[in-house]
């Protein structure tokens, strides 16, 4: 399949445009069926990773009969190497309030939560304080909806949906069996439409400029841009929002600092790309999906450690509910650890891949299911520097 | 009444006697008292209507939640890959050198606790350093010792 070319972006963070608030005028003068159309016509999808097609969720949502519905924000984001949520939330917290306000007309809701992960509780203040503001706008222009905020505890187990809601509800992080799922029995068991807070700005954007100007960005499968976060081995690390369906050596090109070895597309749950694929793989739901995390690494890095220090992170974080993960993490870890001593011989590692295969299979959630990503990635493609 | 069944009974009317208010109410004794002390657990508990095992059960899951002893105010620094890359052993050592202990643990006088941390999402600007809900990236570990002073 063919990429795109490296492009730039300005739809997130321009703030040439009109006020979001106008945005949400604007979507009061057309229809909810009409709004939802643009949204799934424009072929967004969740761009916390996942990518599910967010018009299609709103569907799901506006279709069932409740008295209450809630539109959550999901910015608690704590994937390794993502931070553009707390950009966005920080340079245009409006944008994403409209796109919440106007999910709350299309699908007929009245109340909004943002759930903001312990993490960034600087933002709080300045945030509620743009919530007030907004609030206020909203019941002026008509529109019965209120936003807040819910502050999360330090646990990435919570930016899993279901997960959050629990958490939202006072119990443990654990997620929950899906069906049902949130369209359906979401926050409190009511119908709930949850987007990460780039998607829901990406909403207002779709409204304001337009479906047929969206879709001119990004390929079939992977319509519009995405604001990355790069990190690592780059002289430019930082925010930069780019055109979807790129491929790695592109990337690399414009970010690498000359002598990058590797990338790792989609955080600790993402895939590791070898120099040697950059060419072939697209960034995108054709190629490697990902929430934004871009880390580059260069040849003075020891992937090893980069890898244990991913399974570090997910036997931390992973809730301990089911088996395959609680104990697979923690057998990966160790498993490696004994390769590298010689305590193992390398053939070990094969037996470990099956454990990820394993884990993909069994686990109840994306948390256990994507560990296989890093993991298969970086040992097969750095194997030698796993056992020397 | 004690100041901690005080502080707790003023939470929950703050938030409201449902299951839902069990984090909020939890977040506001960790941020007046640093830490939840089992009084505390067994309050919120009475106070919500449910077995204190749950509420220890609850808050023993989330990682700002703490159950044991804490500084008055707390040090995270992040541990993740990228702010490793850029240094932030130095910044732990230096913070262990000048308050003389170790990571996870609490000054005698009370007032710091140093601990390490997933993730914070400052990852280009690492090595980064939370000191309370305060965030201070690209920390230097030269630096530290004065931001560490304005908590004195």
């Amino acid at each position: 399949m063919k990429s795109k070319e490296f492009k730039r972006v300005d739809l997130i963070f321009d703030c040439d445009g009109c006020q979001p608030i106008d945005v949400v005028k604007k979507a009061l003068k057309m229809s909810r069926d009409q709004v939802i159309k643009s949204v799934i016509d424009s072929g967004l999808r969740g761009r916390g990773g996942a990518g599910f097609p967010t018009g299609v969720k709103w569907k799901f949502a506006k279709e069932e009969e409740s008295d209450v519905k809630y539109v959550i924000c999901n910015a608690d984001e704590g994937e390794p190497g993502t931070f553009k949520d707390r950009e966005i939330l920080d340079i245009v917290p409006n944008k994403v309030l409209s796109g919440m306000a106007i999910c709350a007309y299309a699908i007929g809701s009245k109340e909004g939560i943002i759930y903001l992960r312990g993490e960034y509780n600087f933002l709080l203040k300045p945030l509620n304080q743009t919530i007030d503001i907004f609030n206020n706008s909203l019941s002026k222009i008509g529109l019965d909806f209120a936003i807040k905020i819910i502050s999360g505890s330090g646990a990435y187990i919570c930016g899993e949906e279901t997960a959050l809601f629990e958490s939202m509800e006072g119990k443990r992080g654990e997620p929950r069996n899906k069906p049902p799922y949130p369209t359906k029995a979401g926050y409190n068991g009511k119908p709930t439409v949850i987007n990460n807070v780039e998607t829901l700005v990406y909403t207002s954007m779709i409204i304001n400029i337009g479906t047929k100007e969206f879709v001119k960005l990004g390929t079939s499968d992977s319509r519009g841009s995405k604001v990355f976060s790069v990190s690592g081995d780059t002289p430019k690390a930082g925010i930069h929002e780019l055109e979807l369906g790129l491929n790695v050596a592109d990337f690399v090109a414009e970010f690498g600092d000359g002598d990058t070895k590797a990338v790792q597309v989609g955080g600790a749950s993402g895939f590791c790309v070898p120099r040697k694929h950059f060419k072939e793989t697209i960034i995108g739901f054709e190629g490697i999906p990902t929430g934004g995390s871009m880390m580059v690494f260069n040849s003075t890095r020891s992937m090893y450690n980069v890898l244990n220090d991913y399974l570090e992170f997910f036997e931390e974080e992973s809730c301990g509910q089911c088996t395959p993960c609680r104990v697979g993490t923690q057998q990966l870890m160790k498993g490696i650890n004994a390769v590298k001593t010689g305590e193992k011989s390398s053939d070990y590692l094969d037996q470990l891949l099956r454990l990820t295969e394993t884990m993909k299979i069994a686990s109840k959630c994306g948390l256990g299911q994507s560990v296989a990503n890093s993991f298969s990635s970086i040992v097969t493609n750095f194997r030698e520097e796993m056992i020397y | 009444m004690t100041n901690t069944e005080e502080l707790v009974k003023q939470l929950i009317n703050k938030h409201g006697i449902h299951r839902n208010s069990l984090l909020p109410v939890m977040q506001g004794v960790v941020k007046e008292e640093s830490y939840l002390s089992d009084e505390a657990m067994i309050e919120i508990a009475r106070g919500l209507d449910l077995s204190a095992a749950d509420v220890y059960g609850t808050a023993s899951f989330y990682s700002f939640l703490y159950t044991e002893y804490k500084g008055k105010n707390i040090i995270r620094i992040c541990k993740t890959i990228t702010c490793k890359m850029k240094g932030k052993h130095k910044i732990v050592e230096a913070i262990e050198d000048h308050l003389k202990i170790k990571k996870g643990e609490t000054t005698r006088n009370g007032k710091f606790t140093i601990m390490e941390a997933n993730c914070l999402g400052w990852c280009h600007k690492g090595p980064v350093m939370l000191v309370n809900d305060d965030v201070y990236p690209e920390v230097e570990a030269e630096k530290v010792v004065e931001i560490l002073e304005s908590y004195c």
